[in-house]
């Protein structure tokens, strides 16, 4: 989830310069006080809470305390820091009371007042409860340990350094909590969509990454009420593209059951594919946490939205090149490729072993419009991470040493085209493209130890 | 160098293999508090098995990447008491592991359970040909467990293995075309079984004709993708060949590391410590009770680890050196003929055949699995008449194409008598590699009065202990049980169709010669039964002497078996801490009476 993050910070900060609507931020009465001890429960509750938001995501340094912020958001102009947010009264956010904190998650404006950057998401933490904010309080003050730990300071440059000409962006983008929450009230046929409609859209902030953004950086839609680019699959972030999570047959969940979703978000590996890239983060931090109700409400949900590319054929398999490799015809473009490198796990039937290597046939990513994802993929490798229900992790090795743009490129096409796939192919361009692109560094990624 | 005492704990296991993960599996499950000491370093299929850098075979199988240090330490080896020993300086003849999987990561996966009548071979043979069949100076002797005793842990073991196989019999049915000679199952295996490779498939063919009964061997390499009852997953195998010696790249071999440790690295009652080299376990000064263990740590400080509960589960020769260096148990004299650490240390008794074919014949030697295969075991244990052969024992025979690679098809070369160098080989390997099987005896190697182990008078290792001192030798017994078996090979050689064949036999006086591999399968040496004279551990793998102590590994075999001894092991560690869990640790103390 973090990696999002950096991204979006980063093309803010490239977008800057426009909405320039600024004021000075109301400062609340500073009133800190102790919280009164609270029943187990509400801590209980609270961290659930922050599991279902994922904070600790990003207010973690790699191999750090977690909370006690730190994560450094690389931007080509500078490097911002994630705050501590532990309960450490000088470093953290120990004098926060209970309404600053409830202003800064979901308001994104700090205790002193300045804007948050809005890497935080507060525009989908906005339509959280009252109740869920109260729990979350209770957990960061009595739950979590404080860590005395002053986060560097950022090194961005005047005039980026300011964080006045954020509040216009808040004025025209960030919904007042009033209205989020008015929005998430709207009528459901069934609570249990209700309940996802609220997961997804507030303290889950899916479309983070799974909206696409306008030139501002600000998330077309926000809730499913908001039209079909909600969650239609989301801009490149860290080389990833994250997937539509509506109904598309071919690139989005219409061929995933509810069951599927929950599996997926409990284990990160399912028949139909594993998560790998920022997605990695969200199953690790955040969702494998969740109950089962809240996965089956978070499911439900995403599987009542119609697709918003209404153009898809259904995807159905073709055994051609498929039958083509069992007789040996390696012919196709990129089939060799294929054959040499990825097969043995993923097969010449593209159907892998699910759930430890999962299937290329009929996978959403695969067929995306832009190859980005897969290209990525190939080009470094990637780890699917343990899960407490899924212990084992698995690791796809890179080829970017071992195989050129070309190469890439061709099996990549052969991939997207196999098996009925039928997406567009990739050029070696592409490849150099998403190759510069690349982080110089995959995270913070420990090697797993199975 | 510093001297730290650790906070006491309820259970330290030595060694990060399969009876030490096992042990320390089970006892977490149970409450306890557990420290593994592993001497060696961490590893993972990420770092030791990254894909394709490990799958290099002059780094695996030449340079021995994860096997043993043996400039630290080492044993010494002799083939009678009346030579002095030397150490054993370079990896060949066996090639002990090191490190988190210890040779659990480097084996190969063939997992057999038991037959039964091995386990109660003693009281067989006398029941069968009567007492007097045994040679002189042969110490034959039961398990002081049945197959029906282990059979729970055979399967328990299976199952975490994710082990592919075919069975004959389940709960007395027959069920399939597995070994007609095994004992019946309580479940089939949990994976179906390996596809034959080309070769294996002849020799299955040839077998059947000449009147034998072929089966797929249970191999712990998984034929499809599994997930094993701690919830840990297995890829599946691809025949890549790279199985012994290797950390698998595709997780498809059964390791610790694969299969166990996900689940037990996570539970805070574990503590996994590398580097941590155990120099003795400590007794009280009745000699009687353990109270923990002393090691150097990696920055070489001496720590003690208290600990009401000691598992030794290092590799077979390992724990049999520990309990001499701890005076846990009474060492054996071979002069005497009394006391047990050291005595009843048994090899296994490997040769192997080689059939050549004509050039029309493609066997694809670099294509295996480590445990497939075919094997027929009309030769083994007690499924055949000894009495008129005169021999104790007996050995499976198997094409187990584990994938013959490069540097090693270079060394065999041509058939016997071609040059190692030059035009001749170049032309011999073109003939003969991809259109040749080779087959394996895998034959027993009794226990004697004068094969055992003891501590080296003369070397010492580099922490300045005694180093373990081998003294063993081939054995005519064991000699004429080879010859007898190879010849029924030959059979079978004939109906494949061989040009031309190569009968490994072992020669009449022939003696034990360190300088060539022939298996890592080492037993015996602290072994488990009834009697407390010939045992060094009661039948539950408890120390007679010290009963907060228990040892598991192969060192609890009174004596060699055809099999593979990891399917043996994994059994009596899953045995053991049943055993413990359910008894030892609500009432500490002896748990077989004398």
């Amino acid at each position: 989830m973090r990696h999002f993050k950096r991204g979006v910070a980063a093309a803010l900060f490239g977008g800057l310069g426009v909405a320039l609507a600024g004021w000075p931020a109301m400062l609340p009465p500073a009133r800190a006080q102790a919280p009164a001890a609270a029943a187990p429960g509400l801590v209980a509750q609270g961290e659930y809470v922050a599991r279902a938001s994922d904070c600790v995501a990003c207010h973690t340094a790699p191999g750090g305390v977690p909370f006690a912020g730190g994560l450094p958001f690389a931007l080509q102009m500078g490097t911002i820091y994630a705050p501590n947010i532990t309960p450490d009264p000088q470093t953290g956010i120990g004098r926060y009371t209970e309404a600053e904190f409830a202003r800064a998650v979901r308001e994104g404006v700090r205790r002193d007042g300045a804007s948050l950057y809005p890497a935080m998401p507060f525009p989908s933490y906005a339509r959280m409860t009252d109740a869920d904010i109260h729990a979350l309080y209770v957990y960061f003050m009595q739950g979590v340990k404080p860590v005395a730990s002053t986060v560097k300071a950022n090194s961005l440059p005047w005039p980026l350094s300011m964080r006045w000409p954020l509040i216009g962006w808040r004025m025209m983008f960030a919904p007042s909590v009033k209205d989020a929450q008015a929005k998430s009230a709207r009528p459901f046929d069934d609570p249990v969509l209700a309940r996802g409609a609220y997961l997804v859209e507030g303290p889950g902030h899916c479309g983070a990454c799974h909206t696409p953004r306008g030139i501002t950086m600000q998330e077309v839609a926000l809730t499913g009420a908001d039209g079909t680019r909600f969650l239609s699959g989301g801009g490149v972030i860290d080389g990833w593209i994250p997937t539509s999570l509506r109904g598309e047959n071919r690139t989005g969940l219409g061929r995933w059951s509810e069951d599927d979703i929950v599996e997926f978000l409990k284990t990160g590996r399912i028949r139909r594919g594993s998560a790998f890239g920022g997605m990695s983060d969200a199953v690790g931090h955040g969702t494998q946490h969740l109950t089962d109700e809240d996965l089956h409400a978070i499911a439900r949900y995403l599987k009542s939205l119609p697709p918003h590319d209404t153009t898809q054929t259904p995807w159905r398999y073709d055994a051609t090149l498929a039958t083509a490799l069992h007789a040996g015809d390696l012919s196709a473009r990129g089939a060799r490729t294929y054959v040499d490198n990825c097969a043995a796990c993923h097969r010449t039937d593209g159907q892998g072993y699910p759930t430890v290597f999962p299937p290329l046939a009929g996978n959403p990513v695969v067929m995306d419009k832009a190859p980005d994802s897969l290209i990525h993929i190939v080009l470094t490798g990637d780890i699917l991470r343990a899960t407490h229900q899924a212990p084992s992790a698995f690791v796809m090795p890179g080829f970017a040493t071992r195989l050129s743009d070309e190469k890439v490129a061709d099996v990549v096409s052969f991939i997207r085209k196999a098996w009925g796939n039928d997406a567009a192919p990739a050029t070696a361009q592409d490849v150099a493209r998403v190759r510069k692109a690349l982080p110089r560094t995959e995270g913070d990624a420990a090697v797993p130890l199975n | 160098m510093a001297s730290i005492k650790m906070k006491p704990v309820d259970a330290v296991v030595i060694g990060g293999g399969w009876a030490g993960s096992i042990l320390a599996k089970e006892l977490t499950e149970a409450g306890q508090t557990v420290v593994m000491l592993e001497r060696g370093a961490d590893r993972s299929t990420a770092s030791d098995g990254a894909y394709p850098g490990s799958i290099d075979e002059l780094e695996g199988n030449f340079r021995h990447k994860i096997f043993q240090n043996l400039s630290k330490t080492s044993v010494t080896i002799r083939n009678s008491s009346d030579q002095t020993a030397l150490p054993y300086r370079q990896m060949a003849a066996f090639l002990p592991g090191e490190g988190v999987g210890g040779a659990g990561l480097h084996w190969s996966g063939v997992h057999f359970r038991m037959p039964p009548d091995d386990l109660i071979l003693r009281t067989k043979v006398k029941e069968k040909y009567g007492e007097k069949f045994i040679p002189e100076g042969m110490n034959l002797q039961d398990y002081g467990v049945t197959y029906d005793d282990l059979e729970p842990f055979f399967d328990k073991a299976e199952k975490v293995f994710g082990t592919s196989g075919e069975a004959y019999t389940v709960n007395g049915q027959v069920v399939g075309k597995g070994n007609v000679f095994a004992p019946s199952r309580s479940d089939h295996f949990p994976l179906p079984a390996l596809k034959d490779v080309y070769g294996a498939n002849m020799f299955r063919k040839a077998a059947e004709e000449v009147g034998f009964h072929p089966y797929a061997m249970p191999a712990a390499n998984a034929s499809a993708q599994y997930t094993n009852p701690y919830g840990v997953q297995m890829g599946p195998c691809n025949f890549c060949g790279y199985c012994s010696g290797y950390a698998c790249y595709m997780y498809s071999k059964a390791s610790p590391n694969v299969n166990i440790l996900p689940a037990l690295r996570p539970d805070p009652n574990f503590e996994l410590r590398t580097e941590a080299h155990v120099l003795r376990v400590e007794l009280d000064g009745t000699k009687t009770r353990a109270t923990g263990v002393t090691y150097l740590d990696r920055n070489g400080n001496d720590v003690f680890q208290p600990a009401e509960l000691v598992i030794v589960s290092a590799f077979q020769f390992h724990n049999v050196h520990l309990m001499l260096l701890s005076g846990i148990g009474k060492p054996y004299d071979p002069v005497a003929n009394e006391g047990v650490v050291g005595r009843n240390f048994v090899y296994q008794n490997v040769t192997t055949t080689t059939a050549w074919f004509d050039k029309s014949v493609y066997t694809n030697q670099f294509i295996g699995t480590g445990g497939g295969g075919v094997a027929f075991d009309d030769f083994n244990s007690e499924n055949f008449d000894h009495g008129p052969l005169g021999f104790i024992g007996g050995s499976p025979v198997w094409v187990n194409q584990a994938g013959i690679k490069g540097i090693a098809a270079a060394k065999i070369g041509g058939p016997p008598g071609t040059p190692h160098w030059g035009s001749a080989w170049k032309k011999a390997m073109v003939d003969t590699y991809q259109h040749s099987v080779r087959m394996d005896a895998h034959g027993t190697n009794m226990a004697y009065r004068d094969v055992y182990l003891d501590l080296d008078p003369t070397w010492k290792d580099a922490y300045g202990m005694p180093m373990l001192r081998m003294t063993f030798d081939w054995k005519d017994n064991d000699i004429r049980m080879n010859r007898y078996v190879v010849s029924q090979i030959a059979k079978v050689t004939k109906a494949m169709g061989a040009r031309d064949v190569h009968l490994g036999q072992r020669q009449p006086g022939e003696h034990f010669d360190t300088r060539f591999y022939q298996t890592t399968h080492l037993a015996g040496g602290a072994v488990m039964g009834d009697d407390p004279k010939t045992s060094a551990l009661n039948r539950y793998l408890q120390s007679w002497d010290v009963s907060n102590v228990f040892v598991i590994g192969a060192n609890a075999f009174p004596q060699g078996t055809g099999y593979n001894p990891t399917g043996m092991v994994a059994a009596l560690a899953y045995w053991s801490a049943h055993h413990i869990r359910t008894t030892y640790l609500k009432n500490p103390g002896p748990l077989v009476q004398l």
